[in-house]
């Protein structure tokens, strides 16, 4: 929502609709690491997609494909919950 | 009287809410038992398990986990209801709010008790107060048809695209939840194709149109967001008359917020909600076989209350007393308070009287001494049946 609303515009409840809001980038967020990975040890399982925070796995439909560097916050938890260790941290050099 | 009643039968409050239960059938009831309202649930779980009502039954472990789920269900587009009393609205209290902020329309079957301490079982209204600013909708039964009536109406109030808060249908704890008398009950298809289908504006599962609910407010929204609460408030009061006036097609019943009785030209009128209602009407019509001009003004909806009607309704009353089943200890008896605030400039001498905490009988001699001690001014709250008081019964 771009503009303060009056009570009467609000959707009731405040419910959120996705093209009402504005998406921030969190890859600014960053404090030195950022994920990288080995597409020839990625099984697919997609446990990164399900962990990450931030939507920034992408997937080109159920197909791991790598990461969205202005929405990764650099957590980390893509690289934990990874079962083959394809995920890494890699020195952030943005 | 037009109506598709099927039969009366006798029963308490408690098995005729657990009826209106069935015939709404709900699809989600999570519930955590409590006196007096068990006899809701367990009225109800006996529906399912013999196979007349589908919900899902969900036996959680607490009323603030009955609450929470009741949100859940609600908004991922389930008909859900549940049931409480006392420490287990207390314990709700918390989500109450967050149902009515989430606009989640749950209905809520409440037997009034009152609230710990000292621990009580018994009917008073502390719990209803409790929540009293919570965003949710109140209304009062007189009786076991009453809590019928209420239950069936509900989801409709609740669930109206200019409502959508939770309704709680208060029945006063053992007085009418464990009373026996006859009640009328509708036809089960009748009742069903009342309540209709259940719909929102943004279910949950709905998964082509995601959305996010309950969303973080900061100071720039969260003032809007409470108030549009306000608003559905005020358009409940017209969607209670819609639902009423459409409920009286199928039962030849007529629900009001508000039910003046013997008004007209009374001199002296007393207020009150829930059951003691049936007992001053005994009382009036006594003392007015003797010739005095008294009345009562029953409020049926507590919230939202509709405070023009009131003003109406006491426009040529001089004498109005409050009879509030609650305390607030250092203010002012939350009942007594509105109708202050309601009849401010008006002619009227508004009065305090508490009564029936922790379910202290009121007794008809004890209306008739308030009726008969009303009519010179008392600026300050008295205490009916208390031992003691200045006013002893």
């Amino acid at each position: 929502m771009p503009e303060l609303t009056s009570w009467r515009d609000l959707p009731v409840g405040g419910v959120v609709s996705p093209d009402e809001t504005v998406q921030p980038r969190t890859g600014g967020w960053r404090t030195g690491l950022k994920p990288e990975a080995d597409l020839s040890a990625c099984v697919n399982c997609l446990l990164c997609w399900l962990y990450c925070p931030d939507s920034a796995v992408r997937l080109d439909g159920t197909t791991f494909t790598g990461f969205d560097e202005s929405l990764c916050k650099g957590c980390e938890l893509c690289a934990v919950v990874c079962p083959t260790g394809a995920i890494r941290m890699v020195p952030d050099e943005d | 009287m037009r109506t598709s009643a099927i039969s009366a039968r006798v029963m308490t409050g408690g098995e005729a809410a657990a009826e209106a239960m069935r015939q709404i059938d709900p699809d989600v009831v999570p519930v955590y038992p409590i006196t007096p309202q068990t006899p809701i649930i367990q009225g109800f779980a006996k529906f399912v398990a013999d196979g007349r009502a589908r919900a899902e039954i969900v036996n959680v472990e607490s009323e603030h986990s009955a609450m929470s789920a009741a949100i859940g269900s609600a908004l991922a587009g389930a008909r859900t209801i549940t049931a409480t009393s006392s420490q287990g609205l207390a314990l709700m209290a918390e989500v109450v709010y967050i149902a009515a902020a989430m606009r989640a329309p749950v209905v809520m079957a409440l037997g009034n008790r009152a609230l710990s301490g000292p621990i009580n079982i018994h009917c008073d209204h502390s719990d209803s107060m409790l929540v009293r600013d919570s965003g949710a909708i109140q209304l009062f039964a007189e009786n076991a048809q009453e809590a019928y009536d209420l239950m069936v109406m509900a989801p409709r109030i609740a669930e109206h695209p200019d409502v959508l808060l939770p309704v709680l249908v208060c029945q006063d704890g053992f007085t009418i939840t464990h009373s026996a008398e006859p009640v009328v009950l509708l036809a089960d298809g009748a009742a069903r194709r009342f309540v209709g289908d259940y719909r929102i504006p943004h279910p949950l599962l709905e998964v082509s149109t995601p959305t996010t609910q309950g969303p973080f407010a900061m100071p720039d929204y969260y003032y809007e967001l409470r108030h549009q609460q306000v608003a559905a408030m005020a358009a409940a009061l017209s969607v209670f008359d819609e639902v009423a006036e459409a409920f009286e097609h199928i039962s030849g019943r007529r629900y009001h917020s508000i039910e003046p009785y013997e008004l007209e030209d009374a001199d002296r009128a007393l207020v009150c909600l829930g059951s003691t209602g049936g007992t001053v009407k005994d009382v009036v019509d006594e003392l007015r076989a003797q010739g005095e001009r008294v009345g009562l003004l029953e409020v049926r909806a507590f919230r939202p209350l509709p405070v023009d009607r009131i003003r109406a309704a006491l426009r040529f009353v001089p004498w109005v007393a409050v009879l509030d089943r609650a305390d607030s200890p250092g203010g002012r008896p939350p009942l007594y308070a509105e109708l202050l605030a309601t009849l401010h400039r008006t002619d009227a001498h508004v009065q305090s009287y508490v009564y029936g905490l922790g379910g202290r009988e009121l007794h008809p001699d004890d209306i008739a001494g308030v009726f008969a001690r009303m009519s010179q001014e008392r600026l300050e709250p008295e205490y009916v049946g208390l031992r003691e008081a200045e006013c002893p019964v």
